[in-house]
């Protein structure tokens, strides 16, 4: 048992595990490096230890573009969990082949690209673009609307693109909820709706956990949707972040601000594990 | 007719195409235990769920006190469920599956503790209060799924194959424990098994079913000394089955001609030159080696199985047919391959009238 499965473990989950390591906690641990430090005059970095872009940090505009963030990643999230839930537990309840057909209807936008959707977005929500025409053509609006570079079309955008990440894992978990349980809550004296809130929803909360996990995060740190469609006046943290990587040239700051992003979503995953026990968490 | 706590007239239960049960009539009597017996596709789980209210009757009436259930979802019924697999709620203590009924009718705190301390300390399961269900054995399982249903003080206990996962030490157990616990509450207990042994240990009456029909029903005694239908007899215990006709009757005495030779019948109703099926249990089967009045059945020993208790032997007939016999103890001056006769007393052959079987009966009715 002790040497025999020591090498196939070495081959099975060797090469991801250093995998993992190269390129994903030592680039993390030199952004980190890279905060500390700070920014020489041509934009490149300077290896000389300072707290500059933290304290650059304490700003108020980089308050508001978090605060910002956060509200957004948070109405995405809701919006996903609002939309997503009821969805799921309608394919989780057709028969199995339908149920894959939805799935596979979810799966769409992943086969498309997302730059290209985001603008054919841009076509047909700018000012002279269908969407507007057919709201003045049909007299609901007087003028064109602007929904363009607006933060509702980014929070639109978000929870568009969001939605499956929503949907799959919470699919999962209705799906592999035991039928005679909602059956015995119904024996038991329970009617719909408690058995829902006393059953159903506890028992499904791993798909729900996972789904925030999912949404959230990459919400507060996405950037080609509120790039393209808030045409880059709409600023939140992810595009701040490209920005000082890229165009601004000011790493030190950019790797601040990704520290702060790392700590924040760590910071909430804690908080939301605190609150519910692992243990609770096991489907049967 | 209205002292029965449950009844069901010309139920009916369809899906799609397929007719599950067909106009079933049964009369559920307060107290008793009744067993719906038969092979997996019978229908004996839809009548259990038509009962508990999870599928709707296509066609009939189901009453529970003389009330039709007909408009009441599971959760108005005064029946409850053991489920086949348990169905425990993983999510919650062994207390808190038990409390469930009772948290549900809004009962008082006070007042669950001790009630389902009470309903704990019956299926003995002290001390596990705080358990999930992923911490307790299968045995221990089945006690919570009993005690749940039961907190309810339901009129009917409705069970689904309850001890079907259990391994069959546990369930012998069980099953004399269920029914100690039944005699002692006094519910109407309704359960579904595909056990013949089972239902007959633990039935106050049994309903044999078979493709969506009852083909009997009857205390377990009248089940298996006289079935009433040739699957009955098979299905029941170890039987020896015969298809012949009459040659002659007299006095309520038949001789019955089959293509093992000739037999002798008690039997009542059966007129000369009518075909039926004879029933003979393998333990009222004599042997003997030499013929004797012609009503004897020629066969040669193949072999003896021993089954701890019994030993059976299995005798080939001329016309193919093997039919066993068994006794406590072998012979020992028989061998495989002795020539032997066989006969029996003819009030222990069962004569069964011959009747279109369930699956042609199927095919009038559509």
């Amino acid at each position: 048992m002790k040497k025999k499965n020591r090498l196939p473990a070495l081959a099975m989950a060797g090469p991801v595990s250093l995998w993992m390591v190269l390129f994903v906690t030592v680039p993390m641990f030199f952004i980190i490096f890279i905060s500390f430090m700070s920014r020489g005059i041509f934009g490149d970095v300077v290896y000389d230890p300072s707290m500059e872009s933290y304290l650059t940090l304490l700003d108020s505009t980089y308050f508001n573009v978090i605060s910002k963030s956060l509200k957004v990643a948070a109405f995405t999230t809701l919006a996903c969990l609002g939309l997503g839930y009821p969805f799921a537990y309608y394919i989780a309840k057709r028969p199995k082949d339908q149920a894959a057909k939805y799935i596979t209807l979810i799966m769409i936008p992943f086969w498309t690209n997302t730059l290209m959707r985001l603008n054919s977005w841009l076509l047909l929500f700018q000012t002279s673009g269908p969407v507007n025409n057919f709201l003045q053509n049909s007299g609901i609006t007087d003028a064109p609307v602007r929904f363009v570079y607006t933060d509702e079309l980014v929070a639109l955008g978000m929870v568009t693109s969001m939605l499956p990440f929503a949907v799959l894992p919470m699919y999962s978990s209705i799906e592999k909820l035991n039928k005679s349980l909602l059956e015995a809550s119904a024996d038991l004296g329970a009617d719909a709706r408690t058995t829902f809130k006393k059953i159903t929803l506890p028992l499904t909360f791993p798909g729900i956990f996972s789904a925030i996990i999912l949404v959230f995060i990459p919400s507060l740190g996405v950037y080609t949707v509120p790039d393209m469609l808030g045409g880059g006046k709409v600023l939140y943290i992810g595009n701040i972040i490209k920005n000082q990587f890229g165009m601004i040239r000011n790493w030190p700051l950019g790797a601040a601000l990704s520290c702060l992003l790392i700590a924040i979503t760590g910071l909430l995953i804690f908080l939301y594990t605190r609150f519910t026990s692992i243990e609770d968490m096991e489907v049967v | 007719m209205s002292d029965s706590i449950v009844s069901l007239r010309g139920v009916y239960k369809r899906f799609g195409k397929n007719t599950v049960v067909r106009d079933m009539n049964l009369e559920i009597l307060p107290g008793e235990f009744l067993t719906l017996l038969g092979p997996s596709g019978c229908g004996k789980t839809t009548t259990l769920r038509m009962i508990a209210g999870f599928e709707e009757t296509s066609a009939g009436t189901i009453t529970v006190e003389g009330e039709s259930v007909e408009n009441k979802e599971p959760y108005q019924r005064d029946v409850n469920t053991v489920f086949q697999n348990y169905a425990l709620f993983p999510h919650m203590t062994v207390f808190n599956n038990v409390a469930y009924g009772l948290t549900i009718r809004k009962v008082s705190k006070a007042e669950i503790a001790s009630r389902v301390a009470a309903m704990i300390d019956l299926v003995q399961l002290k001390g596990y209060e705080d358990r999930k269900p992923d911490e307790l054995s299968g045995g221990q399982k089945q006690r919570v799924a009993i005690a749940r249903a039961l907190i309810n003080n339901p009129k009917v206990l409705l069970l689904d194959e309850p001890l079907g996962a259990l391994d069959l030490k546990l369930r012998k157990q069980m099953q004399v424990e269920l029914k100690r616990l039944q005699k002692r509450l006094g519910i109407t207990f309704v359960y579904v098994t595909h056990d013949q042994e089972e239902a007959l240990t633990m039935s106050d009456r049994i309903a044999v079913m078979r493709e969506g029909v009852v083909e009997q029903l009857g205390t377990p005694t009248e089940i298996y000394d006289y079935p009433r239908t040739r699957f009955v007899a098979g299905f029941i215990g170890e039987s020896n089955l015969f298809d012949g006709s009459v040659e002659e009757v007299r006095d309520g005495l038949m001789t019955v001609r089959t293509e093992a030779g000739r037999l002798l019948v008690n039997g009542e109703g059966f007129m000369a030159g009518e075909q039926l099926h004879i029933s003979i249990r393998p333990e009222y089967v004599e042997f003997s080696k030499v013929p004797a009045e012609g009503f004897d059945i020629p066969g040669r020993i193949k072999d003896f199985i021993y089954m701890g208790t019994v030993i059976k032997t299995a005798v080939d007939l001329r016309n193919g047919q093997e039919i066993k016999f068994s006794r406590f103890e072998q012979d020992q001056s028989l061998q495989a391959g002795d020539a032997v006769f066989l006969h029996w007393k003819p009030s222990r052959a069962v004569a069964i009238k011959w009747k279109a079987e369930a699956g042609e009966r199927n095919e009038k009715e559509e």
